[in-house]
């Protein structure tokens, strides 16, 4: 009861939130929130129910945002095309990272993912003729939306919050369908599902692109809003944010990630008067270090679980 | 042909310290699973080292590598026993996470310490170029490869000739069996990861001369050392040497007849493709040997 109650305030919070936002300094957080709480989920299908933690997922965020901002810049394509674009190229390339990298576990699966993130990036470096190397893509066209442009922090602010239910609501699908049971069948004992029928390479194929595609809507949300592409989307210290919102928030569960994309956005920004941006990724590494030794479940799972045991 | 002959010898320069940080990555891998996300920090923690032991403590050059080399076993030891040895019984992710934790931290800690420009570390060596016949080296590089060198063999006589490194061969073959012999299993593992972090430390402390340090120095080491690691096969000491040597001329190679742009991107098509075709490493035989 409390928990639908809290869930419907949360839920009217965000959908009212520019009307009581003042600054738009504070929308903006909002929308990065949104932002990474796309990739957060996408991040928390691969890690939370299959297992498999991917340091490389920078790459499909980056991917989408290069695709979108080069068929937007290049080809004048709408911001409605690009964006599929981007999640389809993205998801073509965790197809291609699926199929080669999930007969490899654990850390291979690590090192292949970051190996193949690091060759991204370096090749959005030095493909000067495509990419305009370090320098980056200026001018990413706002989206356009019939007779409207969608400028403003507040329209942009809808947009994202429509990417993030969606992508919610796609991996809540996901994960209550047949697939979703079968993921977690290979998480828990991979001989033992197998055994039963599951195709393992094929489930986490699909969980891997799945993934990735949504990274790469992530990622072209992310280039229409700021307007610029740089190599600087490949930069690890995304894909370790990302990896702390997913383990802070609860792998493994829908609304952990949510939480963990709204605190890790929310609390760097809060704290960025008072500390220095080095300070804060120190922080990320002692946060990721503490919460493994005291908290290896995540805050949602342990709040449930504090609940369940006060209802006894 | 000279400029092959050039560029091999660059590679062997190079080479030989990526093999001592893969052969440190591969010990403490083999002998501990845990997979050293951080190894790169002990890299960047001995080119800082010895710049500070230069810079602000004044010591001469050799003592400088040495002081440095100590602090990276020090600082190994310390992380061994306060965040490994707890999470001992841990799966091997648990632990990954929490040297994913270590790398982000130290590297911060470092960038907050240094600040963000490069430093430059002098050193004794005359800058002129050594000529022999068609090769030109500078005796900085030659001191480089001939440590490298006098550490890896002393590395193989420790483990190989010694008691402790019987011990450690018995651990990494049986760790269980090990511990009902009387072999003292946690000494043995902080022995270890203290030992991999001073040969990474050393690598810092050879190569920050040569080129710069600047605090995300580690992020690249970490990930040769990775390569080096897959080529010869996880736990292979021979393989890392042998691996470090071949992904060094590789990547010589590679940025003089490719495209120096991608000379990073050798040591990580070479992960993903050792990995895919041959994931038991280049060398490997039917049986490993620590």
């Amino acid at each position: 009861m409390i928990v639908r109650v809290l869930l419907a305030v949360a839920a009217l919070a965000l959908v009212t939130a520019p009307a009581w936002l003042v600054s738009p300094y504070h929308l903006h957080v909002l929308i990065m929130a949104g932002i990474f709480t796309i990739l957060a989920l996408s991040l928390n299908l691969l890690l939370g129910y299959t297992g498999q933690l991917s340091l490389g997922h920078a790459a499909f965020f980056g991917i989408g945002a290069y695709t979108s901002a080069l068929l937007a810049l290049k080809l004048d394509w709408s911001f409605w095309l690009a964006l599929p674009s981007a999640a389809v190229t993205a998801g073509f390339a965790g197809w291609a990272i699926g199929r080669l990298a999930l007969k490899l576990r654990g850390a291979y699966f690590v090192l292949v993912t970051i190996s193949f993130a690091g060759v991204i990036s370096l090749v959005s470096i030095n493909w000067m003729e495509l990419t305009n190397g370090p320098l980056g893509l200026p001018g990413v066209p706002p989206p356009e939306l019939g007779p409207w442009t969608l400028r403003t922090k507040r329209a942009y602010y809808y947009l994202v919050l429509a990417g993030a239910a969606l992508a919610y609501l796609v991996c809540h699908r996901l994960v209550h369908s047949r697939i979703g049971r079968a993921l977690v069948a290979l998480r828990e004992n991979e001989p033992l599902a197998e055994s039963v029928g599951i195709d393992a390479t094929r489930y986490l194929v699909l969980a891997a692109v799945i993934s990735a595609a949504l990274a790469g809507i992530a990622g072209s949300l992310y280039a229409h809003y700021t307007r610029f592409v740089s190599p600087e989307v490949f930069l690890f210290s995304y894909t370790v944010t990302m990896v702390i919102m997913v383990i802070a928030g609860g792998q493994g569960t829908l609304v952990g990630p949510v939480i963990g994309a709204i605190l890790f956005t929310a609390l760097p920004e809060a704290l960025r008067e008072a500390v220095a941006w080095q300070w804060q990724m120190l922080a990320y590494g002692v946060v990721l270090i503490v919460l493994v030794f005291f908290l290896p479940r995540g805050i949602v799972p342990s709040v449930a679980r504090w609940r369940r045991s006060r209802a006894f | 042909m000279e400029q092959l002959l050039q560029h091999l010898v660059n590679g062997l320069v190079l080479g030989g310290t990526y093999a001592l940080l893969g052969i440190g990555l591969t010990l403490i891998f083999g002998l501990m699973s845990v997979v050293n996300f951080a190894h790169g920090e002990f890299y960047t923690l001995g080119a800082y080292g010895t710049f500070g032991a230069l810079a602000l403590v004044g010591l001469p050059f050799f003592l400088a590598l040495g002081a440095a080399i100590v602090l990276g076993a020090l600082v190994g030891a310390l992380c061994e026993r306060t965040l490994l040895r707890p999470l001992r019984r841990e799966s091997i992710d648990t632990v990954m996470l929490v040297m994913i934790g270590v790398w982000i931290a130290m590297q911060n800690t470092e960038l907050l310490v240094w600040g963000g420009v490069a430093r430059s570390i002098p050193h004794p060596f005359p800058t002129a170029p050594l000529t022999l016949g068609p090769l030109n080296i500078a005796p900085v590089r030659l001191f480089v490869v001939a440590a490298a060198a006098a550490l890896i063999g002393a590395s193989w006589l420790l483990i190989q000739r010694t008691r402790l490194g019987t011990a450690m061969r018995a651990t990494f073959q049986d760790r269980d069996t090990a511990a009902l012999m009387g072999v003292p299993i946690g000494r043995i593992h902080t022995i270890t990861f203290a030992f991999g972090s001073a040969l990474a430390a050393a690598a810092g402390a050879l190569l920050g001369p040569v080129f710069l340090a600047y605090p995300s120095m580690g992020d690249l080491a970490s990930l040769k050392a990775f390569s080096v690691v897959i080529l010869g096969g996880l736990g292979n000491l021979a393989g890392a040497t042998l691996g470090g040597l071949l992904l060094g001329v590789a990547e010589e190679l590679g940025a003089g007849y490719v495209s120096s742009g991608y000379r990073d991107a050798v040591g990580f098509v070479a992960i993903i493709l050792v990995l895919l075709f041959r994931p038991a490493g280049l060398f490997a035989r039917a049986e490993r040997v620590g």
